[in-house]
């Protein structure tokens, strides 16, 4: 499966990650020679089978609605790069 | 003390032979002595002395020993340990001090072990050598005779493994995606056994590919994996696919030997290149079974040759999604920028290295818009189909026996510039990850360099006790008490 | 607002649907045990989990499933026994997984339908999701702020088929959905805190052709905005379509200031999510025991009510939809109306009460006279012992003091006058010194009887019980 430089350039944009202008070339390489190999599952026969979405066999336990966590700013701020009092901070967003 | 294991320490401590601070103190002065190996990325030692303090106190006070009490672990960097930085081997996370701790390393802590240091992995838990590693690769202690070449330990849990080899600690935790515990373990010349998913917690665990990963015991022997995963397995309710199964007292399952036991002998994992002797040690290892009571089945897994196509849609998609959270924002490397969409680019390109990288682009492809069921619903019918292939064996089978990896400890840089050549170390270990079974990998033998080779024990959900079983008669027939040029 | 758009060329028909987004009634998050409530200090309600930390988990919380369950069966929908949560993938700074836990494929709730005057409006499905935190763009000149109390918060978003005409259904959808949520109690409904929120798509075409390319007003938070919006979207449109252009399907903000909506500065690419099952959670099973035990407490429904109140208790059919268009307002109606005459307690409660309430903009939850002490007050004009008058003005001194009928109407002597003897000597004393006004009566000007009365009352300073004066006088005056 041949990548071209275009959609490594969408990929990457989506993946919020930055690649110099020669990268993409070798990425658009590298990257499809993976896909090309993940296609031998096109090999496969799966018409009648369903998709398998997870591993367990239990079924998904639930919490009950009591409040017992949070209420400790102090912890989710101190790694935080920027800060503005309690608030996180980032670069301006224009909507 | 270099060569004391779990139950040696619990029997040394009993009988009053030394002190848990002893023991901890030496194990501080050798893990500072194995600098070489590059295997640890942070060292813990007020933290371990405080464990070996209350271990002591508590024996001093007359009260009962904890089943951990003194005993030195090593810690992947990918469990989050409070007050004590967790980098995940990433310069993202480079200074990432998390306020809270796994579930894993809280319960080892609370079963008396000292953890004493965070180990060096591949970047997020992405590799299988340990090289892709933000601070360098880690040494494997084995070398090939004649040949000085560093070797790589395997990977990601790679740190931990040379430790453990190393006897500069006798136990590890590592993370198991495809392989990751395994491989490692095999590449060492130690036991690694990546339990059922569900068993352990996956709270407070850096994640990577969150419908795999499971945390697993790293030990010099099978008893050692037996009374670790004990302590740190459980249902934690935290983790929504943490299972709620009992957590059956695996070391007394290791007396039961494995007569009248049947083990499946799959013919689709006899690959082309393998080497001869891989392939006899295989045979062999089926025969010490056979000779110890167990019944051997030739059995087919069909879809085995898909199972790493699979795994390599399925791990990087969840991966795209779960390393989304790296953003700059709360936590981590920031990149400075004057907008947020820039921000977010150079944060991400210079936080994650290259392997990362470009798992996230093919996770992000896999999952995009036109893409999503030509991969990724396709990986998960296959997976379904692998998972199958292992259900339909365990009707007339208990255990599957197989090679841990394809080759031995591979020189330290190599296939480094082939994604897909270092992909296939894990064939062996993809599949069992894939449908959530439990796997060990037990050292049984030395290839004609002199590096170790492991086999792969597999079983059924939550039968990690079967699978000890299995696996101490390979243990015992093989008697594999070769020890690295490191240690010698 | 007129249903239809008159253009230059003719006239346009609206196709409208709306997104809301109900933050359920709950304690704790959809996935943390964090607090919901409304106003807390920055990043004081927030968890490791809605941090997400590395290595943090989502645990789902039981009573946000039986909320979403409630209002589905409330609107009639299909309740899922099998429905699996997704992840969105998308960046944004309040944004804290770099992906929202949704609902796309597989909901917990599909189909369904709320009516409204002019037709029924088909709901397509609802489903359970995260919010997002909070970003402030105006506190700080280079840099925007966030706030994660929000983050995590379980919304159910729901959404319809086009089949809204006009921005007034879309307005009476969006007030009926609003208070069968408040009625089931799985939604507060208030929409200045955020708690409802709606988008809407909006597209025009001729009446009765295929459906337009559409636009999506994002984030209006009153029913007044949604209806302006909407109304300024179709003109644009109809505006854009008549001068030969194409309408481009994107998203819009309303801007109530200026009157207009406007293209978000959002990049195209932003619109693939990558969509996939969170491998975190496990598919999301509900059994027919779960469901059925739901339903047995699920309230009597507006629309059933209203039917009630008309067949069984004789109201009309509008003061029953008007006491049924709340559930705390049926339930006041209901419980003043225990043992007594439900047409006169309706007409007090219509009457007085939603009056006066309206008048000060209160819900009636807040009304300072309880359901039981009305029913005292309407006791008291029933058996006469108050006139209709009189009732008024106890209810007025009640409302203000907060004091019980009887102790009022005790200290103020309030009592009608109802005793013949008493009322019988005061009218043959006005009969006699008003002679005149007698004879005229009884020579068939009997309009004077109004007269007659009027001073009866002005005697007895209005206590006097007007039925027996008139009683009185028409005996007196046509023997
Ligand atoms: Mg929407
Ligand atoms: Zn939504």
């Amino acid at each position: 499966m041949a990548l071209d430089r275009a959609t490594v350039e969408r990929i990457a944009a989506l993946a919020r990650i930055e690649i110099a202008g020669e990268e993409a070339d070798a990425l658009a390489a590298e990257l499809g020679a993976i896909l090309g190999w993940v296609e031998t599952l096109n090999e496969v026969d799966t018409a009648d089978v369903a998709p398998m979405t997870s591993v367990g066999g239990h079924s998904l336990p639930w919490r009950r609605d009591v409040v017992d966590d949070g209420g400790y700013p102090d912890r989710i701020l101190t790694n935080a790069p920027d800060t503005a009092g309690a608030f996180f901070a980032v670069p301006k967003v224009v909507e | 003390m270099r060569r004391l294991g779990l139950a040696d320490i619990r029997a040394g401590l009993a009988r009053g032979e030394f002190s848990a601070v002893e023991l901890v103190e030496d194990r501080l002065v050798a893990l500072e002595a194995a600098e070489a190996l590059n295997a640890i990325v942070t060292l813990m030692p007020e933290r371990a002395l405080d464990a070996a303090r209350a271990a002591d106190r508590r024996r001093a006070a007359g009260e009962p020993a904890l089943p951990l009490d003194g005993v030195p672990i090593a810690v992947k960097d990918l469990f989050c340990t409070e007050c004590v930085r967790t980098t995940a081997s990433s310069a993202m996370l480079e200074s990432f001090v998390p306020p809270y701790e796994s579930t894993v390393t809280a319960n080892l802590t609370a079963a008396g072990a000292a953890l004493a240091a965070k180990t060096n992995l591949d970047e997020f838990a992405m590799g299988s050598s340990t090289a892709t590693s933000r601070f360098g690769p880690t040494t494997n202690p084995w070398k090939a005779k004649g040949d000085q070449r560093p070797r790589a330990p395997g990977g990601s849990s790679g740190g931990s493994a040379a430790l453990v080899a190393a006897s500069v600690l006798p136990a590890g935790l590592g993370t198991d995606t495809g392989g990751s515990i395994r491989q490692p373990a095999a590449f060492c010349g130690i036991v690694g056994l990546k339990p059922t998913y569900g068993r352990c917690s996956r709270w407070g665990i850096v994640a990577f590919a969150s419908s795999l990963d499971q945390a697993g015991p790293m030990t010099r022997n099978v008893r050692d994996a037996a009374i670790l995963l004990a302590a740190m397995a459980g249902h934690d309710p935290k983790d929504s696919t943490s299972a709620r199964e009992p957590v059956p007292d695996f070391e007394a399952a290791l007396g039961s030997g494995v007569k009248n036991l049947r083990i499946g002998v799959p013919l689709e994992y006899r690959v082309d290149g393998m080497p001869d002797a891989l392939d006899v040690l295989w045979r062999e290892g089926a025969r010490w079974l056979a000779e110890a009571g167990a019944e051997i089945v030739d059995i087919s897994l069909p879809h085995t040759p898909y199972a790493l196509p699979t795994y390599y849609i399925i791990a990087p998609a969840e991966a795209s999604s779960n390393l989304a959270r790296y953003d700059g924002v709360r936590y981590g490397l920031r990149a400075p920028a004057r907008a947020i969409e820039e921000q977010y680019a150079h944060t991400r390109r210079a936080g994650f290295g290259a392997e990362v990288r470009r798992r996230v682009l093919i996770g992000t492809y896999v999952l995009s818009a036109g893409y999503y069921d030509a991969y990724y619903t396709k990986a998960q019918r296959v997976r379904r189909l692998i998972a199958g292939d292992f259900e339909q064996a365990f009707g007339k089978i208990d255990a599957v026996l197989t090679p841990t990896a394809p080759t031995a400890a591979f020189p330290l840089g190599e296939k480094m510039d082939d994604p897909i050549a270092m992909y296939l170390n894990d064939i062996f270990t993809v599949p069992a990850s894939l449908a959530g079974l439990p796997a060990i990998s037990v050292p049984a033998g030395l290839d004609h360099t002199g590096l170790p080779l492991g086999l792969q024990l597999i079983g059924r959900p939550f039968d990690e006790a079967t699978v000890l079983r299995a696996a101490k008669a390979l243990e015992a027939a093989a008697g594999f008490d070769a020890e690295p040029e490191f240690v010698r | 607002m007129s249903a239809l758009i008159e253009g230059q060329q003719g006239p346009w028909e609206y196709a409208i649907g709306l997104e809301v987004h109900a933050q359920v009634a709950s304690a704790a998050k959809l996935f943390s045990g964090a607090p919901t409530a409304f106003g807390a200090d920055p990043n004081t309600q927030v968890s490791l989990v809605d941090a997400a930390m590395p290595g943090m988990l989502p645990v789902i919380n039981q009573a946000c499933i039986e909320q979403a369950v409630l209002t589905g069966l409330g609107f009639g929908g299909t309740i899922a026994c099998h429905s699996i949560f997704d992840r969105k993938n998308y960046f944004y700074p309040d944004l804290p997984q770099g992906y929202q836990i949704s609902q796309y494929t597989q909901p917990i709730v599909s189909g369904g339908a709320i009516a409204i005057p002019e037709r029924t409006v088909r709901i397509t499905r609802l489903h359970l999701e995260q919010d997002a935190g909070k970003s402030i763009h105006d506190r700080d000149p280079d840099r925007t702020l966030i706030d994660l109390n929000r983050a995590g918060v379980a919304l159910m978003e729901i959404v319809t088929e086009p089949d809204l005409r006009s921005p007034d259904e879309a307005a009476e959808f969006l007030t009926r959905l609003r208070a069968l949520l408040r009625w089931l109690g799985t939604c507060d409904g208030n929409m200045q805190e955020g708690s409802l929120r709606c988008d809407a798509n909006v597209s025009v075409r001729r009446p009765g052709a295929v459906l337009g390319t559409r636009t999506e007003i994002k984030n209006l938070n009153s029913i007044r905005f949604l209806r302006e919006a909407i109304d300024v979207e179709g003109r644009r449109q109809v505006e854009i379509i008549e001068a030969g252009g194409g309408i481009e399907q994107e998203t819009r903000l309303f801007d109530p200031d200026r009157g207009e909506t406007r293209a978000m500065r959002t990049k195209e690419d932003a619109h693939d999510y990558r969509y996939f099952p969170d491998p975190d959670l496990l598919p999301l099973e509900l059994d027919g025991a779960f469901i059925d035990g739901i339903r047995a407490v699920m309230p009597e429904l507006p629309e059933a009510r209203r039917r009630r109140f008309v067949k069984d208790l004789g109201l009309s059919d509008y003061d029953a939809g008007l006491l049924t268009a709340e559930r705390a307002r049926a339930d006041y109606f209901e419980s003043a109306a225990m043992g007594r005459d439900t047409k006169q307690t309706a007409n007090w409660v219509t009457g007085e009460l939603l009056g006066r309430l309206n008048k000060e903009g209160l819900e009636i939850e807040a009304a300072p006279i309880p359901a039981a002490e009305l029913g005292e007050l309407i006791d008291l004009v029933a058996d006469g012992t108050l006139s209709g008058r009189m009732g008024r003005e106890v209810f007025e001194a009640m409302w203000n003091t907060r004091r019980p009928a009887a102790t009022i109407v005790e200290e103020r002597g309030l009592k009608q006058i109802s005793d013949t003897g008493a009322l019988e000597s005061l009218v043959d004393e006005l009969l006699t010194r008003e002679a005149d006004k007698a004879f005229e009566y009884r020579a068939g000007k009997t309009k004077l009887l109004g007269f007659f009365v009027g001073q009866v009352m002005k005697a007895t300073s209005g206590k006097a019980n007007p039925k027996t004066v008139n009683e009185l006088l028409r005996a007196k005056l046509e023997t």
